[in-house]
């Protein structure tokens, strides 16, 4: 079946001409049609311009051209904007924003021959562990549909997960790549920061936020992220770093690797999850492989540092959606305060709205010093503990989640709960490292998920140690029942 | 609770956002427990430790040359507005 393939295979499929763009279009927007009412995975479908895409990319291939994504079709997160194609961010505030122009890494992929679906439900936004903070309501878990995909990227997680498309794009500000790949059984990559443009990505905390992938192995991830990285001049914190051929690199040596085992991430860790990760280890040294013991002792500090640092520069972000020059707006307001209030009051959903006052009260005369200034030292502290570790070895790694997808529902009431799902990912976002979640067993018939975290721009390891790692296992090859 | 409701309308006011009367006791709970919870970080010794702001330490603003590079999208980007009359966006009287 299609939906099976590999990236690699399909774009040796559409090289050779057995099939064509248009087909490989028509199968994935049937199982979207199939699928995504139960899932509720996409906000929008975009067949007639998917089709288009397609035909465009079969007549890239009968003039000759080939390429690794052309012609092969994904699903972008909705917080991408797509020009012409509504752009919701998950959010009422912009239920009937048609974005005027494509981020980024929308063209570099249009540019490469991608052929979108559609765009993905996510957490408000980007605000939330379990895609229920939507507007457009929880996309739900493949593996089972009482249960959240996790978020924010839950919808492209979803999607990725029922091989509604091969890959989908994801962002990950405190884990939301890593999170849901993991609850949902896939392979999700969060680069470093600047690694790949922000432009055109709806911004939500400037200093944390990054573009990533999600797919079913690094291999294809390794395809996607050499399209998508890249120096922008239209992003200012974008890094001008060569990009190296992931996909080239894949294959390069483990032997030797020195992995770091994080004390910390074990502290504490549910039984079943620290043996599936102790076995993960096993692998990587059958595969030649060192491991050793480090910690931060820091570390431990990252959730309440992020619940502060995200939530200003939130605060910040988020003061654009005013009612006035494009977004919600509410009915006959009484005078422009009127206008401001009730236009967000209305316009944004309750987890926004939590974060835009936290972060507004941290910023506030008389709590800067204690609540955003010594959030930032101590994310320098965490940092330095990172860069400590990585004097010794090459990559940590630990579980990516302290659980497997728990139910729909259970924690969107307690928000300091719900916050703890990101205590394993929060720490490479606050020292803008590239992270992977990968596959590494079930619990109750839950995937559960590995996660490396590498130096800045080690992304070409992390992906590779991760292929090795699914070379030797099967755990990214599980399709969750009635997805087969 | 650590904030209290006058708090809460003084932090809503600030962030412009209209908060409902069944709302705002949610508020007052939830905002509480996560500045209580973010409270922990007093716990850490900082001295004189620099703070973060950025998460690569080496990277510099850049500066472009001062050429205009875009062109005009007025009409596509107004067509998002709420209200707009002869390019110019509408919102309530401000000066009587």
């Amino acid at each position: 079946m299609l939906h099976h393939l590999s990236i690699g295979e399909l774009a040796e499929r559409l090289a050779s001409r057995q099939i064509s763009s248009v087909e490989l279009t028509r199968h994935f927007l049937e199982r979207v049609e199939r699928f995504n009412p139960s899932l509720n995975a996409l906000i929008t479908v975009t067949a007639d311009e998917a089709l288009a895409g397609a035909a465009a990319a079969d007549r890239r291939f009968a003039a000759g051209e080939r390429g690794r994504l052309l012609g092969i079709p994904l699903i972008h997160k909705d917080i991408f904007c797509t020009d012409g194609v509504r752009t919701s961010c998950g959010s009422r505030m912009l239920d009937n924003f048609i974005a005027p122009y494509d981020a980024t890494i929308v063209a570099r992929l249009k540019s490469a021959g991608a052929v979108m679906l559609g765009k993905a439900n996510m957490d408000e936004f980007a605000m939330g562990s379990s895609n229920e903070t939507s507007y457009y309501g929880p996309a739900r878990n493949p593996w089972d549909r009482t249960k959240v995909p996790g978020g924010s990227s839950g919808g492209s997680a979803a999607a990725s997960a029922a091989r509604l498309a091969p890959y989908t794009t994801g962002t990950d500000t405190g884990g939301s790549i890593r999170q849901p790949a993991a609850l949902t059984g896939i392979t999700g990559v969060k680069p470093t920061y600047g690694r790949v443009s922000r432009y055109g990505m709806i911004a939500f905390a400037s200093s944390l936020d990054q573009a990533g992938v999600l797919a079913r192995t690094a291999a294809d991830a390794a395809a996607v992220l050499a399209v998508m990285a890249g120096f922008d001049p239209r992003d200012s914190t974008s890094v001008d770093v060569p990009v190296p051929d992931y996909p080239a690199l894949l294959d390069a040596p483990l032997k030797g690797l020195k992995i770091g085992l994080l004390r910390e991430f074990f502290d504490g860790l549910e039984s079943r999850n620290a043996a599936l990760i102790q076995d993960a280890l096993k692998v990587y040294m059958s595969l030649g492989a060192d491991t050793v013991e480090v910690s931060l002792p820091h570390l431990p500090m990252s959730v309440p540092t992020y619940y502060v640092v995200a939530p200003a520069e939130c605060s910040s972000n988020l003061s654009r959606f005013d009612g006035v020059r494009y977004g919600y707006r509410c009915s006959q307001p009484r005078d422009l305060t009127d206008l401001y209030e009730r236009s967000r009051g209305e316009g944004f959903g309750a987890e926004v709205k939590r974060r835009i006052m936290t972060g507004t009260y941290v910023l506030s005369a008389g709590y800067f010093d204690a609540y955003y200034l010594k959030a930032q030292k101590v994310r320098r502290l965490i940092t330095d503990d990172f860069r400590a570790a990585f004097a010794k070895v090459d990559v940590v790694v630990g579980p990516a989640t302290p659980t497997p997808a728990f139910p729909i529902g259970a924690k969107i009431d307690d928000p300091v709960t719900m916050y703890l799902n990101d205590i394993y990912t929060i720490g490479a976002n606050l020292s803008g490292l590239p992270g992977i979640s990968v596959p590494c067993g079930f619990i109750d018939a839950l995937p559960v998920g590995l996660q490396l975290i590498g130096p800045h721009f080690s992304e070409a390891k992390l992906l590779s140690a991760a292929h090795h790692f699914q070379s030797a296992t099967t755990w990214h090859t599980h399709t969750p029942a009635g997805y087969e | 609770m650590s904030l209290t409701r006058q708090d809460v309308e003084k932090i809503a006011h600030l962030a412009r956002l209209s908060i409902t009367e069944q709302e705002m006791p949610v508020y007052v709970t939830s905002l509480s427990s996560i500045v209580d919870f973010v409270a922990e970080l007093s716990r850490v010794q900082t001295g004189s430790v620099e703070p973060m702001a950025h998460p690569l330490d080496d990277q510099r603003q850049r500066l472009r040359p001062d050429v205009v590079s875009e062109t005009d999208h007025h009409e596509k980007y107004q067509a998002n507005a709420p209200r707009v009359q002869a390019g110019l966006y509408v919102v309530p009287r401000v000066i009587e």
